[in-house]
């Protein structure tokens, strides 16, 4: 498996290239060249798992991998940094996903990006957040994820505010780039208690739960709980950060200002799930030491999946509505790791999160290109341009529905499988997570169709022009995602990941698919009445029946706004403006008496240095008369 | 004897003052030979009234006049050039690497 390093290297060379000398180049060569690098590793990573998943099992579970394992940083003592790549059954899963969605975006880019200024920086920050997310998932150890996790933020800052001109993508970067930077405060934190306590940084050794090894963490305590406990909730902060859980959800929707393609990638298939992934690979950690922290994140997920899927119904941008959607599906992934145990029954959880995270990954991917080229043609993100497009954009329109049955969990597309597997995990924790979750899968369904009717359907806006299908650089990805989208479901994945690594059955639970289908399809006959027609009045009447409710979500529940006034007016005019103060004028004053005293005495003595020889010389005269007068007067006295 | 030295003394101590009041550069330069002259004249009369059978100061003031007058020719080498560029030899004038 040496060739895995080759799926980390193409990327970052093709970044170099495309940074360096990337404006030399025609915008087409670029692209071109950033989307066969990409191919390349594509193909690498299709072979990697190929490989992977064919190699014989060893006691019934996949061997973990480790092709490199180089020492980079030693500090001497314990302390030594590693670099490397690990290969287990998740990060393999992994590599297939970002992989793949991050070549269909390159390929639909170079017809969606076709003309923008700046086209080759485009593909230089794709290649980069590529080769950083790649690094992430093949992390050996917890440091070397925690540079990629930094170096993903980055990437991800700079295609937000790739369009740099507008004031609003470089406050979303801002913003985006504040509050993961904040979060991954608490995964720093997180790390180092993790580790001073453990003495390793390696998933390997940690994963293994040598009670040995844990035995100084969990006995230490902080605040009444133990810092085994406090270390992972912490770095689960770093994952809710990246991966927009509730409260730090609030980057996610403005994030959007980025190119589609973009949004697609980073902010829909791959950095949000992070997080997720996060979780993922230190559960065992969490599953054997923190089983209460394990129940937190359970919750925060579900209530950050409730809380996103209300958001969403009110929405009126179509990316937003997508974001929101994707904060509420991360919410779902969160709750099944959360709800999740160690073995072949208890593990349902872990396994329904892997599975819905990879095919979450391919249909919202689907969806936000759908709705790329959707903005394509009608030149919108606002609902209320579109309506009756589904004539005019035929390919968009068939591929779209089909991510939308996906998403609502609709047999026999991908999602229903994974979300069915995830209710049933919820059911066995406790029937009221399983009711709840239930209820989120039907608002889901809801809100998707209502953005489906009311792009598709509805009462058609007048154009300028006729909106017209996408390139068929457009349009072949999105046919490739469809396909994947309606065939991923029938993948025996719980072969492949499971929680133990042992072969998991997926057997379908009749009466919860009954269930879920029967409240998805209510909720979509819900949402058919309500906007196939767009002279419905039953959606203005229900806002206006629930003002209070329609307000508070149409302005997210006011979250943002709570934010700004902890930031403006509790940390700058209570903290941060005194500071300022203090170092404007006492540090700040110090440092200018210094100058200035010195510039006095330096004025004071100029006269000295004339330069005038003559001068030098009448010095040296009277100081000659003096010292003669001071030898005559001692002479005299003798 | 001490007539020389009082002329001696005089010589130097003109020198001295044209050194330090004269704004030309050859009055300067005049005013170095004069110092440098009344040095030679002490060495010849110290040599010649304290120690008569003895040379070194005579050979010392001839050695003193041959530096001094290639000291001259570099020094009015110089001048030449500097009233070549700046068409003034007043050394208020030459303050051009002040600036």
């Amino acid at each position: 498996m040496e060739f895995t390093l080759y799926i980390l290297i193409l990327p970052l060379v093709s970044f170099l290239i495309l940074g360096l000398v990337g404006y030399k180049m025609k915008p087409a060569v670029s692209g071109l060249l950033g989307s066969v690098l990409l191919g390349a590793t594509t193909l690498l990573s299709y072979a990697t798992a190929f490989f992977y998943f064919t190699a014989p099992r060893v006691d019934g579970a996949f061997a973990k991998l480790m092709p490199y394992n180089m020492k980079w940083l030693d500090f001497g003592g314990s302390l030594q940094f590693n670099l490397g790549i690990l290969l287990d059954p998740i990060s393999v899963m992994m590599l297939v996903v970002i992989s793949t969605v991050s070549l269909m975006v390159h390929i639909y880019s170079m017809g969606y990006m076709r003309g923008e200024k700046g086209f080759q920086r485009y593909y230089a920050f794709l290649s980069l957040f590529t080769f950083s997310m790649l690094g992430l998932v093949l992390a050996t150890n917890i440091f070397q994820m925690y540079l990629f996790w930094e170096l993903v933020g980055v990437s991800s800052f700079l295609l937000i505010g790739f369009y740099y001109t507008k004031p609003e993508a470089v406050a979303a970067s801002k913003k985006a780039f504040i509050v993961t930077r904040f979060a991954d405060l608490g995964f720093l934190i997180g790390i180092l208690l993790l580790s001073f306590y453990t003495g390793t940084f390696d998933f390997d050794k940690l994963c293994s739960c040598d009670p040995a090894l844990f035995s100084g963490a969990i006995q230490a305590s902080f605040l009444g709980y133990s810092v085994i406990s406090v270390a992972l909730a912490l770095i689960f902060i770093g994952g809710a950060g990246k991966s927009a859980m509730f409260p730090l959800q609030i980057w996610l929707p403005d994030a959007m200002e980025g190119p589609t393609p973009v949004s697609a990638l980073i902010h829909a298939a791959t950095m949000v799930v992070a997080g997720v992934f996060l979780v993922a690979r230190l559960f065992p950690v969490y599953n054997a030491f923190a089983p209460d922290v394990l129940h937190g994140i359970a919750y925060v997920g579900a209530f950050t999946s409730l809380f996103a899927a209300a958001i969403a119904c009110v929405q009126t941008d179509i990316k937003r509505v997508l974001a929101f959607s994707t904060i509420s599906q991360i919410g779902f992934m969160m709750v099944a790791l959360g709800v999740s145990g160690m073995g072949t029954h208890e593990g349902t959880g872990y396994m329904a999160g892997m599975f819905h995270l990879f095919t979450h990954a391919m249909f919202k991917a689907l969806l936000f290109l759908g709705a790329g080229a959707i903005i394509h043609a009608v030149h919108s993100n606002e609902m209320s341009n579109m309506g009756g497009l589904r004539k005019h954009l035929p390919v968009t329109h068939i591929t779209f529905l089909i991510a939308c049955l996906a998403i609502s969990g609709i047999p026999p597309f991908s999602g229903f499988f994974s979300k069915d597997e995830i209710l049933a995990a919820s059911f066995s924790f406790s029937p009221l997570m399983g009711i709840a979750m239930s209820g989120i899968a039907g608002l889901t369904a809801f809100y998707m169709f209502r953005l489906y009717y009311k792009i598709f359907w509805g009462t058609p806006s007048e154009h300028k022009h006729t909106p017209h299908e996408a390139p068929a650089l457009m349009t072949v990805p999105l046919i490739f995602l469809a396909v994947v989208t309606c065939v991923a479901g029938f993948i025996p994945f719980g072969e492949f990941v499971s929680s133990d690594g042992l072969i998991y059955e997926i057997h379908l639970d009749p009466t919860v698919a009954i269930t879920s289908v029967l409240v998805a399809c209510v909720a979509i006959g819900f949402a058919t009445w309500m906007y196939k027609k767009g002279s419905n009045t039953m959606p203005d009447r229900l806002a206006i029946t629930f003002s209070g409710l329609h307000t508070a979500a149409s302005h997210r529940f006011y979250i943002d706004e709570v934010y700004l006034f902890i930031t403006r007016k509790i940390i700058f005019d209570r903290i941060s403006t005194p500071i300022a103060w203090f170092d404007r004028h006492i540090v700040d004053g110090f440092m200018n008496g210094i100058s200035w005293s010195a510039n006095r005495v330096a004025y004071l003595i100029r006269g000295f240095q004339s330069g005038n020889v003559q001068q030098y010389a009448y010095v040296f005269l009277i100081g000659t008369f003096l010292i003669v007068a001071l030898a005559l007067s001692q002479y005299i006295n003798f | 004897m001490e007539y020389y030295l009082v002329v001696s003394a005089i010589m130097m101590f003109a020198g001295i003052y044209g050194f330090i009041v004269r704004r030309s550069l050859l009055g300067i330069l005049i005013s170095i030979e004069l110092i440098l002259n009344s040095v030679d004249i002490n060495f010849m009369v110290f040599n010649r009234y304290l120690y008569p059978d003895q040379m070194e100061g005579f050979f010392f003031t001839l050695f003193a006049i041959g530096v001094s007058a290639a000291e001259t020719a570099i020094a009015i080498a110089i001048c030449i050039n500097v009233y070549r560029n700046l068409h003034s030899i007043n050394v208020k004038n030459l303050d051009e690497m002040k600036n």
